[in-house]
């Protein structure tokens, strides 16, 4: 195994570990704070794997606005009294407790049994620029996207608004 | 396929399915609204990781980087709808416990 393999285990490793913190942690901020981790991490893997333009839309979106939305809707709730955390704390711990198991059981499968298939890649093409193959190939799906942004939208102002009419 | 290429399909395709049984496990298991999304969230960056995968070992990574951008995309509208409505249900149940949300029961 080469370095560079070697570095991208340690990175693929933090994404699995923050994935895991994130939902393994009492606090919903934390949860938050460990998804955006993991955002960050994925986006290191993106540059790696020769993916730039993926890799800013994910830092920026991903670990940027989905944790904002998401610390906003945990600040507009209240948190549980003491009693109730503590109740729930022994709660998720039953819960909870099986999922770092299951993940260690799944690392040792994937460690030791290396079954290897007969893959054949395609042999490799001229590389395209992605604003060629955005403006010109994916034309419908661009429309699909402004269509579905505006479901979005409209989507929040309906709540909204029946929430202030309430 | 390369020795290097194998490798990296492999420990990546293990975090991913880690990341995807982490984010099954989190909606599966959980009674909060908000945690529910946190892990659809997970799933979404396993799937992430593996189509940013296929682009680099097929060569076609800018193909992937489009669909990666749709997804976002898509992940963030999701997102936003989806702590609307957990809003909503929070100003109507006054909690975020999935177990209060009784009015909807068939």
């Amino acid at each position: 195994m080469g370095p560079r393999m070697k570095v991208d285990l340690i990175i693929l490793a933090i994404l699995v570990i923050s994935a895991l913190w994130a939902v393994m942690t009492r606090s919903l901020i934390r949860s938050a704070i460990g998804l955006a981790l993991a955002s960050a991490v994925l986006t290191v893997i993106m540059f790696r794997l020769s993916s730039p333009f993926a890799a800013v839309f994910e830092l920026s979106v991903c670990a940027g606005l989905i944790s904002v939305l998401f610390l906003s809707t945990i600040s507009l709730t209240h948190p549980m009294t003491h009693q109730e955390a503590a109740q729930h704390q022994r709660e998720r711990y039953s819960r909870y407790f099986v999922l770092p198991y299951i993940l260690i059981v799944i690392g040792i499968i994937f460690a030791f049994v290396q079954v290897r298939p007969e893959l054949k890649l395609p042999p490799a093409a001229a590389q395209t620029e992605v604003r060629v193959i955005m403006w010109n190939l994916r034309q419908v799906d661009l429309i699909g996207q402004a269509i579905i942004l505006l479901t979005g939208v409209f989507g929040v102002v309906l709540l909204l608004k029946e929430a202030r009419k309430k | 396929m390369s020795a290097e290429f194998f490798n990296l399909l492999w420990y990546a395709g293990m975090a991913a399915v880690m990341l995807l049984v982490t984010g099954f496990y989190c909606v599966l298991a959980t009674y909060n609204l908000v945690r529910v999304l946190i892990g659809l969230e997970i799933l979404i960056k396993a799937v992430t990781l593996l189509i940013i995968l296929a682009g680099y070992l097929t060569g076609k990574a800018a193909l992937t980087q489009t669909l990666v951008i749709t997804l976002i995309v898509v992940e963030v509208v999701v997102m936003t709808v989806g702590m609307g409505v957990i809003l909503g249900a929070y100003r109507h149940y006054g909690t975020l416990d999935a177990r209060e949300l009784r009015k909807l029961k068939g």
